[in-house]
């Protein structure tokens, strides 16, 4: 079976089509348990989001700050496999035939095999990956894999890229381009940074891939704001937040997480 | 390149244009620190082409430092040896008390020449805090350390030492709460603070360049050593002796050696509590290809890519990676690699204190149970050059409570164990 690389491009264009810009959900595998982190995945879709991405936690996130290391760390001592991640993933896209991604850093992808976990994310309906600190001059390998499988390459930008290291990247990458509001690990912000705009403007320069911007994004008025100019909205941190704050009572954290993609989903609608 | 001390790219070992030693190196680090690594790398190489950067480094490594550091012969430690002669380099006599110090001042001037004002660094055994604090206080500029919580309890002496330097020491408590985790939160801390901040990585792991670059500033050492052995022996040794936590002063030690190839290199790693236990920090033994903090190398992991978490006595081993060089000198032969116990380690702590008057850091005394080891493998002919990489007054708390050395119980507390049951508890 070939990856869902076309799901995702088309859920972008069908939200470019209404003159809005898609919500995209992260969600790490396994927090705060396997079986919730599924039924999490499918509230977001339900609450409105277009495109959901599953984190596979990792024992060294080093982009990610306290929230989703928090998570991370629950999941970990909670056992999750990559198998785990798969079957949210599976499960996550069979339930509403919307595009998952997986959101991971390098190391779990290498000692698992690189054939192996595309073919697999592959086989259980995924969309693409994510992995910020595989950058591009390192990335041929799983690119090859990548494509092989119909899986997209989503390549992180970050406002210090220059313009032409982000012709480069934009040139090797699929799906989307992931461009970083801000210099800095997830988390929520006061206020997205300033220079989303720009990058966004200088990436869009270079591809006519769709850019949608994360990092520090955790209202319905930030993704308005960020809907202005990009093509879709990331936000992991805030989601993670609510099942956080639903301390252990899953009903009210999957409650928190419908409640919140929906309220994103009226964010990116407001554009103008 | 013709400078004293500073002796960078020795021919035809140098990493490729894209940092790989062989399999192992390169560069896995997010896009946002793309920009600040390639402009560490392309500073660097004009720094080596710049006679005024030698010079005002070889000034420094002279007047400040202490270079060229002592080799001292040890025959009283040595009778355990097997009958080999055993000389030590003395990069603890260096100022701040360890090898450290050779690295921190060249990136120190290099942060200088990329206009930045604040420095952060991670430290294990708190020697490289120390002399990272040390070198910002020397040329004014700010300072952050990022020190596991576990570490800043077992080496409180050099937290007090980077404080009183005027540095910042973050006590990180996620994960293992050692070496790894401070590492992470350094990078953290360098993504959202990239424009005016340089990362004074402190061994000769991390992305490209940082393997070579440290090591550059580290083959001092070895040059040193490699010559006052030839005066003082009359002959190479047998083998150059280091321990191995991420692999600087190792490095730095054998990189004057390659092309010896009589001369064994011989890199000791911390085997803890024994590698069948587990409990141990042996990557080089028991790891296996991965990247971790910015480079493929030997990791300590699990099947699905976790780090696992490490243990040593040793506060500056206690890391579940290593420098990508040492994995390419491992695969291709040219060095070697064993492990030594906590408890070996410390036998061989108070033996040299006893028989020579150095108290020697717990790290370096993992090479010297190797060099004990190495001596009863050679012989009475056996030559060895053990790099002391650093003094041990930062583990005289360990080390007073693994051998009983407090006179009252309140000093040790709760510590019911005199063999340090509290410390290796605590390290789980």
């Amino acid at each position: 079976m070939s990856g869902n690389i076309q799901l995702l491009s088309d859920a972008l264009a069908a939200a470019r089509a209404e003159d809005r810009s898609a919500l995209i959900a992260y969600l790490p595998a396994g927090f705060p348990t396997v079986d919730g982190g599924i039924e999490a995945a499918k509230a977001v879709f339900d609450g409105g989001a277009d495109i959901v991405e599953i984190g596979l936690p990792h024992s060294d996130p080093v982009l990610d700050g306290p929230v989703i290391q928090t998570a991370d760390d629950i999941a970990l001592r909670g056992g999750v496999k990559i198998a785990d991640v798969l079957r949210t993933v599976r499960e996550a896209h069979a339930a509403t035939g919307k595009p998952v991604l997986v959101m991971t850093y390098w190391n779990p992808v290498d000692r698992y095999g690189v054939e192996r976990f595309a073919a697999e994310l592959a086989e259980a309906g995924g969309a693409g990956c994510i992995l910020p600190d595989l950058p591009v001059q390192e990335s041929a390998t799983w690119r090859e894999h990548a494509a092989k499988h119909g899986l997209a390459t989503v390549f992180v930008v970050a406002p210090s890229s220059k313009d032409a290291r982000l012709a480069e990247i934009t040139a090797a990458g699929s799906g989307f381009v992931y461009a970083a509001s801000l210099m800095g690990v997830t988390g929520t912000r006061a206020s997205v940074g300033a220079e989303a705009q720009d990058l966004v403007r200088r990436t869009k320069a270079t591809t006519g891939l769709p850019v949608c911007v994360g990092l520090g994004v955790s209202n319905a008025e930030q993704a308005a704001e960020v809907a202005r100019f990009a093509d879709g909205v990331i936000v992991g941190s805030a989601f993670v937040k609510r099942l956080l704050a639903a301390d252990g009572d899953l009903a009210a954290g999957l409650a928190g997480v419908r409640a919140l993609a929906g309220e994103l989903a009226e964010g990116v609608r407001k554009r103008s | 390149m013709s400078s004293e001390f500073f002796l960078p790219d020795p021919e035809g070992h140098v990493p490729s244009a894209e940092g790989y030693f062989g399999a192992f190196g390169g560069t896995f680090i997010p896009e946002a620190l793309v920009a600040a690594v390639d402009e560490v790398a392309a500073e660097y190489e004009k720094a080596k082409a710049d006679p005024a950067f030698a010079a005002e480094l070889n000034d420094l490594m002279v007047n400040y430092t202490g270079r060229p550091s002592a080799l001292t012969e040890v025959p009283r430690f040595a009778r355990e040896a097997g009958g080999a002669r055993i000389f030590l380099k003395r990069e603890d006599l260096n100022h701040t008390g360890s090898h450290k110090i050779n690295n921190v001042l060249g990136q120190a001037l290099l942060t200088k020449r990329m206009g930045k004002t604040r420095v952060i660094a991670e430290t294990g055994a708190g020697q490289h805090g120390v002399a990272t604090a040390t070198a910002c206080a020397l040329f004014g500029l700010d300072c952050t350390i990022y020190m596991g919580e576990l570490d800043t309890e077992r080496q409180a002496l050099n937290v007090a030492r980077m404080r009183m330097l005027g540095a910042e020491v973050i006590a990180v408590k996620s994960g293992s709460r050692t070496l790894k985790d401070a590492i992470n939160e350094a990078f953290r801390d360098w993504v959202a603070n990239v424009d005016r901040t340089h990362y004074l990585f402190g061994t000769v792991a991390g992305p490209h360049p940082f393997p070579a670059m440290v090591r550059d500033f580290h083959r001092v050492i070895g040059v040193e050593a490699r010559r006052q052995l030839l005066e003082r022996a009359g002959r190479l040794p047998d083998a150059a002796v280091a321990c191995v936590g991420g692999g600087s002063n190792a490095i730095g030690l054998f990189h004057a050696f390659l092309p010896d190839t009589g001369v064994r290199l011989v890199g000791c790693e911390p085997a803890g509590h024994g590698i069948e236990t587990g409990e141990h920090a042996a990557t080089l033994t028991a790891g296996e290809p991965g990247i971790l903090h910015g480079s493929r190398s030997y990791v300590l992991q699990d099947d699905e890519g976790q780090i696992t978490e490490p243990y040593s006595i040793s506060a500056g081993l206690d890391y579940p990676g290593i420098g990508p060089e040492h994995a390419y000198l491992k695969d291709s032969g040219r060095a070697e690699y064993r492990a030594v116990t906590d408890d070996d380690a410390m036998r061989a702590l108070r033996l040299l204190s006893e028989t020579e008057g150095i108290i020697p850091a717990i790290e370096s005394a993992h090479a010297l149970a190797g060099a004990l080891e190495l001596g009863r493998e050679l012989g009475e002919d056996g030559l060895i050059l053990v790099n002391l990489s650093g003094r041990g007054d930062k583990d005289m708390d360990t080390a007073a409570r693994y051998f009983g050395l407090y006179d009252t119980d309140a000093a040790v507390e709760a510590d019911t164990d005199a063999a340090g049951a509290e410390i290796e508890g605590d390290a789980k």
